[in-house]
């Protein structure tokens, strides 16, 4: 019997040190993969990084008002992104309202009302392939539909719906997962009094979603912001020395939509010009403006990770 | 599926009634299209910027690059096509096609410069002929030492503008004979400022590009002078040397096509092309750009106050052509 006792307990120590060793090796291979996974995103930080600090280094002289509030001009100093700035403002604010809308109601019909059966499911597949189109291939249709099919001209309407059907499937995408994260719960708990399906989606599913969305939608404008290729494909001009109408006059209506149809440059174009000169003056314009678009970039990102957590704080489910 | 797209015809439709609203109370509006070359944009870019201070006529400038900018200008859609290359048989099709006359304008002269990298002491000239042997193509010379027999054994790096520029097609012709025959075997990019990188990387770098490009990075690259003959003259490029024609054959005009039918009943794009002309001689300089000499100046003010559509080229270009003989040509 004692021997017994004694024969099992030295086995049980004898494990011990197995298992102890075996901990060991995990949490040693756990150390490893943590410090792989911070160099990956150190990797990737430290290259933003180091592109943003560079591109501030060189452009750091143009960074004050006159910048912002000069045309562009022969001479790089006195050149500024007034008519830039300004053009990518209202090709933002019709992609934002030609995008969400239909992004946001694409989703939902995608997700609450489409049958499950194989035509849902192609317009499915279609969808993501779409978020995966180069660039350039939406520049090329909006040229051939907007441009000259439409007869909408080198716009900034037709710019803001190329940018839009650019970003409608990153919206349609991200409202569908937003809407997907909500407990099915929820739903039943609403038909079981009575809700009619619309009434579950407006007053619950749209509401519970909002945060998932904004993400989607404000993701895809910065992705938007950044874009040249299909905006040079459209035609944009690069050297505009006035601004489009203003959207908000003093008379009755107070609303006109000439703005629509005027010529116009946005950002990234600019500074695509600015790089392409001979002289070096105006690389120090790019550089800053591109520290430009990227400080508008992650300030957009950043804007929608804050939204995000502000409005999932509000959300008990 | 459904209400996605009724969304969407709705919105269309919206956009344009607002649309066709907006199109007709712009039409009123004093606007002066021009798009085209890149070589020449930053002329017309800099008289635009100063017609614009002092007349209220708004002035867009894009840079399609010549090919692209004929394509727009014969659909109609430009007032002005800027152009570092005569305008081709094809174009001119399209244009008849369509309608539209052009009035045909040299502006300045561009010099394609060869340069080489700053530490290359052994080329002191070339000749067209060594380019011709370096650039046509199929050529197998990979080694200076290819070239001449006193150049030392150091790999060739090449470097040049691509295929759709209009550097490329004058460059081609004006070495090998052919427009667009070059030997594909080099490192080709639209923006002139790799290839100012890549010489300067490579210390048997050589490229050619716009004098303005070499005039803005004269510290790390130097021109190579160039003799038109075996055994003739080699020549720098030069502002100089440009307008007294010795430099050859790499000069060339450069040229805005005007729309006849703009230049006769659109007020504004009358003055800006009188204006352009006018004050050519100091905007081009200040460019870095070479400019006409002031009685070539006149005689293309003089020839468009006539009006007179067509091109001195018939659809081809040509190497050495003076801006005077040109001028009578057309005439």
């Amino acid at each position: 019997m004692n021997s017994n006792i004694q024969k099992n307990k030295a086995s049980v120590i004898e494990n011990l040190d197995a298992v102890r060793a075996m901990i060991k090796r995990h949490k040693r291979n756990d150390i490893l993969f943590a410090t792989i996974g911070l160099i990956a995103i150190m990797f990737g930080l430290l290259a933003l990084l180091t592109l943003f600090v560079d591109l501030v280094m060189d452009g750091y002289p143009r960074f004050n008002i006159q910048f912002f509030s000069d045309f562009p001009s022969r001479r790089a100093g006195s050149a500024g992104l007034l008519s830039a700035w300004v053009g990518s403002l209202l090709v933002m604010l019709v992609t934002f309202l030609t995008a969400v809308p239909i992004g946001v109601a694409a989703g939902l019909y995608l997700e609450e009302y489409a049958p499950k059966n194989w035509f849902s499911d192609l317009i499915e597949i279609n969808v993501s392939n779409l978020a995966g189109v180069p660039s350039i291939i939406y520049g090329l249709l909006a040229l051939g539909l907007f441009v000259y099919g439409l007869n909408l001209g080198q716009s900034i309407l037709t710019a803001g719906l190329t940018l839009g059907l650019l970003i409608l499937p990153i919206v349609i995408v991200s409202t569908r997962e937003a809407i997907r994260a909500i407990p099915i719960a929820i739903r039943e708990a609403a038909y079981a009094v009575g809700a009619t399906k619309w009434q579950v989606v407006k007053d619950h599913i749209v509401k519970y979603s909002q945060g998932g969305i904004l993400t989607g939608v404000i993701i895809g404008m910065s992705r938007a912001l950044g874009e040249t290729a299909p905006i040079i494909t459209i035609g944009a001009l690069t050297f505009i020395a006035f601004l489009p109408p203003s959207p908000i006059t003093t008379e009755v209506p107070f609303i006109n939509f000439e703005w629509l149809s005027s010529s116009f440059t946005v950002l990234p174009i600019q500074m695509f010009n600015w790089l392409s000169r001979p002289d070096h003056a105006f690389h120090i314009n790019a550089a800053a403006t591109g520290a430009i678009i990227i400080v508008v970039t992650l300030l957009m990102n950043g804007t929608a990770i804050w939204l995000r957590y502000k409005i999932r704080k509000n959300i008990k489910w | 599926m459904r209400s996605t797209l009724l969304k969407a015809l709705t919105i269309a439709g919206v956009l344009s009634t607002t649309l066709s609203v907006t199109n007709t109370a712009f039409a009123a509006e004093k606007i002066i299209k021009i798009d085209g070359s890149s070589t020449v944009y930053p002329i017309t870019e800099a008289v635009a910027e100063e017609f614009q201070k002092e007349k209220k006529v708004k002035v867009t400038v894009g840079e399609s690059g010549t090919g692209g900018g004929f394509k727009k200008f014969c659909r109609g859609e430009t007032d002005i096509s800027n152009a570092s290359r005569p305008i081709a048989q094809k174009e001119m099709d399209a244009c008849k096609e369509a309608g539209i006359q052009f009035i045909e304008l040299p502006i300045a002269f561009d010099a394609l410069t060869v340069v080489v990298n700053s530490k290359n002491d052994w080329v002191k000239s070339l000749s067209v002929d060594e380019l011709k042997k370096i650039w046509q193509p199929g050529s197998s010379v990979k080694n200076w030492k290819q070239v001449n027999s006193t150049y030392p054994d150091k790999a060739m790096g090449l470097y040049g503008p691509g295929t759709a520029s209009g550097t490329f097609d004058y460059f081609t012709e004006a070495v090998n004979g052919k427009s667009k025959a070059s030997r594909t075997d080099y490192t080709p990019s639209e923006d002139d400022n790799v290839l100012v990188q890549g010489v300067t990387g490579n210390m048997g770098g050589m490229a050619y590009f716009g004098l303005a490009y070499y005039e803005e990075n004269k510290d790390k690259l130097r021109a190579v002078p160039i003799a038109a003959k075996a055994g003739g003259p080699a020549v720098l490029p030069s502002a100089a040397t440009v307008m007294d024609g010795t430099y050859q054959p790499l000069s060339r005009p450069i040229f805005i096509y005007v729309n006849a039918t703009s230049a006769a009943f659109k007020p504004e794009v009358k003055a800006f092309v009188n204006y352009y002309l006018e004050h050519a001689p100091a905007l081009v300089k200040e460019v870095k750009y070479v400019p006409l000499t002031s009685e070539d100046y006149a005689a293309v003010k003089d020839h468009f106050k006539t009006l007179k559509p067509g091109t001195g080229f018939g659809g081809k270009n040509e190497v050495g052509i003076k801006v005077k003989d040109l001028i009578n040509r057309i005439k």
